[in-house]
């Protein structure tokens, strides 16, 4: 007993001694996959300011968001976590949560009141039973369409406000020899540009339906119907060296003069900044559709559970310096996103920032994104049968249809 | 000369040879033991719990509950599933068979004594040292109608000359082919070409005298004498058609559409992507089984039943 007592007063010294040493260089591994130009110069920007509020920022950048969360989750399972871990908003980190991997952050979250000063489906695609249990950093935008300014005013057209008139001025843009939609054509852009559509035309409503509650009857509606028919008038809108092209080289189809217009999401700004250009003059970005509803996801950063207390206190630290207001701005110049703060002063920020910030202050025209919505299964099955019917031209409507329906029973 | 087949140590006859034989053996045994316990608990370990795996409804993590043959009903309902196992029956059966007939054609030339001999040998070798990304890559520049061999050629003039296989769907898969064809000769053709050399001169001078044509020594007798570099190759390229993954990611992405998906990419895909362990394992599975399935009567026919006879 007495030795017992006597090792475990022994341990505590160890423990006291080498966690105030710790304390003294409050050291954050940070595993994210922000590695293109851009990105890395916005993840900079966290160190930077982390460096400053006296931490060591050590980055562990993995290529490809896919090797990033298997390398994470493999070492929070394993026992050897990083101190803090990227995600996307959304269902990605659901199974972290029940297998208690992550730590809540909810008093951090009540102290700094985040369910006031954030957007509602950015606060629900974190919150679990009522706790949050990731800290959201910025809110991107999926469905803007870029376009070029000088094509349509040299062709005497104005941008496109809802989807069919979009077909008709594409028509009379691919007349005049002008590639109409530069699309990247590799199966998640093709449904990219599906869930634009649908939100767009169909609606808010019925894309949560589709991709939220997911029962069938939404796709048997004849709006659906006419949705699905619409984008399938789109095919003939994009130039036959769409299938395989990456998304930046679309993008670049619009900055030399060769398309008229390219959907994606606001992260294709990078490439627009790239080209020297700038956000209303050789280039504008609207949201097509009646009334602009915006599909919004973005990144969120995870804290694996740990009972260090160290890691504990550099953990609170991070998370203080990922909402400083300042940060805020200054990151997300950098990643072309928004600030996932509605209450800083984005007057600073590009046309189409501000643009974002304010259709994003009437929640109405908040919608949640599809990661957000759908667990992975299924918005993996949507992109086989999106990619299978743009790439398709014979294949009808209600066969499209019957696949999400197939889909949506699979992924119950 | 004509088989390769591993035959097992002939059966001790006496108890002296028993022991001498363990003596011997003991070491041997001993510094195989670890790469056995490896063979036996890494690949047959997770075999078996990639198999188990396939039979239960895991998402993100593997869940032990038992779901059935669901998966596997799931699996062969799913378009992908099934247009990537016709085409990897596409790929394997145009790749290894071109690969075999071009390296072979490839190594008689070289074989002819032609001038620069070294140069050729490496220019036809170099496309293997490159990995299937970067070949990939090249063929995606190369094949593309707007940036490629269509442009070049309708710049040279040829307005209506179209080669468009990497954008349409139904001849994308052979341009897969096409790039892994660039890729695998130089391979087959050092191999055939090792066993061209291997064979006796006399055989060519009888064959002079007996005033047999060229071509027809090529397939009556030396075909018949490289059939272990045959053997060789196919095994080589048929490792290969059964993880063809790269190759398609960095060429087309298995577009357009899903034609030109792959059982790998497939399993990849559901397994790290799409946090669909159960399918993804279940797709795994049936891999395994294809293949066992066509190397079990090869294995049989090779070194079981020789050893039969032996006996």
């Amino acid at each position: 007993m007495r030795l017992k007592t006597r090792v475990s007063a022994y341990i505590l010294a160890v423990a006291l001694i080498s966690s105030s040493g710790a304390l003294a260089q409050q050291k954050a591994e940070v595993l994210h996959w922000w590695t293109s130009a851009g990105e890395s110069a916005s993840v900079r920007v966290f160190a930077d300011q982390f460096t400053k509020a006296g931490g060591t920022w050590v980055d562990n950048a993995i290529a490809g968001g896919a090797n990033a969360r298997t390398a994470g989750i493999n070492r929070m399972v394993g026992g050897n976590p990083p101190t803090m871990m990227q995600f996307n908003t959304g269902k990605q980190f659901d199974e972290l949560v029940s297998n208690d991997l992550v730590r809540d952050v909810d008093q951090q979250a009540q102290a700094g009141k985040w369910r006031q000063v954030m957007p509602k489906p950015i606060v629900d695609a974190t919150v679990r039973e009522g706790k949050f249990y990731a800290v959201p950093v910025n809110i991107h935008g999926q469905n803007w369409m870029f376009y070029n300014t000088k094509i349509f005013a040299d062709a005497g057209l104005e941008p496109p406000k809802t989807f069919p008139e979009l077909v008709a001025s594409g028509e009379k843009l691919k007349a005049k020899g002008i590639i109409p939609i530069a699309l990247g054509g590799q199966p998640n852009w093709e449904h990219n540009l599906f869930r634009a559509v649908v939100v767009g035309h169909g609606g808010a409503d019925m894309f949560r339906q589709l991709y939220g509650t997911r029962k069938p009857d939404v796709v048997k509606s004849p709006k659906f119907k006419e949705t699905v028919e619409l984008f399938g008038k789109m095919r003939g809108l994009v130039d036959p060296g769409s299938p395989g092209r990456n998304w930046n080289d679309a993008t670049a189809l619009v900055i030399t003069n060769k398309a008229a217009m390219h959907f994606n999401g606001d992260w294709a700004k990078g490439e627009f900044i790239a080209a020297g250009q700038t956000a209303g003059k050789e280039y504008g970005c609207t949201v097509v559709g009646q009334e602009p509803k915006l599909v919004i996801g973005g990144d969120v950063f995870v804290f694996p559970a740990t009972t260090d207390k160290t890691a504990l206190a550099t953990q609170d630290k991070l998370i203080q310096v990922l909402l400083d207001p300042t940060t805020q701005v200054e990151f997300n110049k950098k990643k072309g996103s928004i600030p996932v703060r509605m209450d800083v002063d984005v007057s600073s920020m590009d046309t189409c920032a501000q643009k974002s910030h304010s259709i994003l202050q009437d929640p109405a025209n908040q919608v949640e994104s599809m990661e957000i919505l759908s667990p992975p299964n299924f918005s993996g099955a949507m992109q086989d049968a999106v990619t299978q019917y743009w790439n398709n031209p014979n294949m009808s409507a209600d066969s499209f249809i019957e696949k999400i329906v197939n889909a949506m029973r699979d992924a119950a | 000369m004509d088989t390769i087949s591993i035959r097992a140590p002939s059966v001790p006859s006496s108890g002296a040879k028993v022991r001498r034989s363990v003596r011997t053996r003991l070491p041997a045994a001993f510094a195989l033991l670890p790469t056995a316990l490896v063979v036996l608990v890494v690949y047959i370990g997770c075999m078996l719990w990639t198999v188990r795996l396939s039979f239960t409804s895991s998402t993100l993590l593997p869940k032990l509950d038992w779901f059935g043959f669901t998966q596997y009903t799931r699996l062969f309902a799913n378009d992908r599933f099934v247009t990537s196992a016709e085409n990897i029956v596409i790929f394997g059966a145009l790749f290894i068979s071109g690969c075999l007939i071009i390296g072979f054609l490839l190594a008689v030339f070289i074989e002819q004594n032609v001038r620069g001999e070294g140069l050729f040998r490496t220019v036809f070798l170099y496309p293997y040292a490159m990995s299937f990304v970067v070949t990939g890559v090249a063929w995606q520049w190369f094949l593309n109608p707007g940036l490629g061999l269509q442009k070049l050629v309708r710049d040279m003039g040829f307005e209506s000359f179209t080669f468009d296989w990497l954008v349409n769907q139904r001849m994308a898969i052979y341009t897969i082919v096409i790039a892994g064809l660039w890729h695998g000769s130089g391979l087959t053709m050092a191999i055939m070409l090792a066993g061209l050399r291997g064979i006796d001169k006399d055989l060519w001078k009888a064959a002079k005298i007996d005033g047999i044509p060229t071509w027809r020594v090529y397939t009556s007798v030396v075909l018949p004498l490289l059939r272990p570099m045959v053997v060789t190759a196919t095994v080589l390229l048929a490792t290969g058609v059964v993880k063809l993954y790269d190759l398609v990611v960095a060429m087309t992405l298995g577009g357009p559409g899903i034609a030109t998906e792959v059982p790998a990419k497939f399993v990849m895909d559901h397994l790290f992507e799409r946090n669909n362990i159960g399918l993804g394992t279940a797709a795994a599975t049936i891999m395994l089984i294809t293949v066992v399935s066509v190397l079990a009567p090869w294995v049989y026919t090779r070194y079981v039943r020789p050893q039969g006879r032996h006996a």
